[in-house]
């Protein structure tokens, strides 16, 4: 197969490019989704969210591309052989490339790591990971303008269709490639270059820059839905090439409708112990790990007023 | 044919002539899920394999 851009060998295919014009293709595209959607700005103080992962390393590249000085930060929730390996290889990026790096920990947070979570409560352990990394990322990011992260366009189709099943119009309508409903203080926009870049192509873009990463699972993503969701997209997918990206254009045009009906609707309640912003009384966070620490096996821990 | 598989971590070797789209669909690899390499280098579906070739089926979807 040819580059259809040149007479060279292709590397990846759909489209048919070589080494050279697949980077200026994937480059490209971040680009325009940055600018089309004003993601990030000269004034902005950015933070990138790593999970040390494919693609938040080439995320991570590409912002250090566009704006001065990003700063990396990571959340280590404790899943050992997974993210101990994965936060490794993103020490070794940042050091190579002088991009400051902060981790921050379950273990020394909430008193306690995934791992040991897990084996206290009946939970999946993705609710857990995704409540409570949610939490930290934000409160760890109150003196930046944005966040940016690394999610692609498989990442925001799973979303979307998760959300969907679970009759849950509301929370897609946060979605896009700045995340949120209104302006809200209490919130740091996330942001996400990767947009329109699929999985695949943000991989074989880490492969051709060479980045450090290994390939590593989480033990726990065998028990989580969105997997399940992701491997049946990907078998349609591959009956029906471009559908995820048919997805993808078509929720985009819907986005700014749903955007505007759910609006109103945008809570400015806090959590009664934490002071975060919660629908209910008590926000997730806070709730989840009082059922940890009731199983109590360990004390004394998610000290939010500290 | 040396084939290693990155999601099973597994290393296998497979007598095998044929086109990376074959070899996948004969492995019951979805080609949507994983990039192939012969010799570290991206290959595209089309690409015919020769039994001597040394192939590695990179996945492509994040584990967590
Ligand atoms: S698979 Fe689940 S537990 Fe593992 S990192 Fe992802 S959200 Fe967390
Ligand atoms: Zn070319
Ligand atoms: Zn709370």
């Amino acid at each position: 197969m040819k580059c259809s851009k040149c007479s060279d060998k292709a590397v990846f295919q759909n489209p048919n490019l070589c080494k050279k014009h697949f980077i200026a293709y994937f480059e490209n595209k971040v680009k325009n989704t940055i600018k089309k959607y004003k993601l990030l700005t000269k004034k902005d103080k950015i933070v990138v969210a790593c999970s040390g992962g494919k693609d938040s390393i080439s995320v991570l590249y590409l912002v250090k591309k566009f704006v001065k000085d990003p700063v990396a930060i990571a959340i280590d929730e404790g899943i050992k052989g997974y993210r101990s390996k994965t936060l490794e290889d993103l020490k070794e990026f940042c050091k190579q490339n002088k991009i400051k790096l902060k981790i921050y920990s379950y273990e020394d947070y909430f008193g306690a790591s995934l791992d040991k979570m897990k084996k206290l409560t009946h939970l999946i352990p993705c609710t857990i990971c995704g409540t409570f990394r949610r939490y930290m990322l934000n409160k760890y990011s109150k003196e930046y303008t944005k966040i940016v992260t690394g999610h692609n366009l498989d990442d925001e189709a799973q979303s979307i269709f998760m959300n969907l099943l679970k009759n849950n119009l509301e929370i897609s309508a946060r979605l896009g490639p700045e995340t949120g409903l209104i302006k809200d203080k209490r919130f740091t926009p996330r942001v996400k270059p990767l947009y329109f870049c699929t999985e695949k192509e943000t991989i074989a873009y880490s492969l051709l820059m060479g980045f450090p990463v290994t390939y590593t699972e989480c033990p726990y993503s065998s028990l989580s839905h969105r997997m399940f969701i992701r491997d049946s997209l990907n078998s349609y997918e591959n009956k029906r090439p471009g559908f995820k990206q048919t997805l993808i254009d078509g929720f985009i045009k819907t986005l700014p409708k749903l955007k505007k009906h759910f609006k109103t609707k945008v809570t400015t309640n806090s959590c009664e112990e934490c002071g975060g912003v919660s629908d209910n009384k008590i926000c997730m966070t806070c709730k989840l790990s009082k059922e940890i620490k009731n199983k109590s096996l360990y004390k004394n821990k998610h000290n939010l007023n500290t | 044919m040396k084939i290693f598989i990155e999601k099973t971590n597994k290393n296998m070797n497979k007598k095998f002539i044929g086109t990376v789209g074959k070899l996948l669909s004969e492995l019951k690899i979805n080609p949507e899920t994983v990039l192939v390499t012969r010799s570290n280098e991206l290959i595209t579906d089309d690409i015919r394999l020769k039994d001597k070739d040394n192939i590695k089926i990179l996945s492509v979807v994040s584990g967590g």
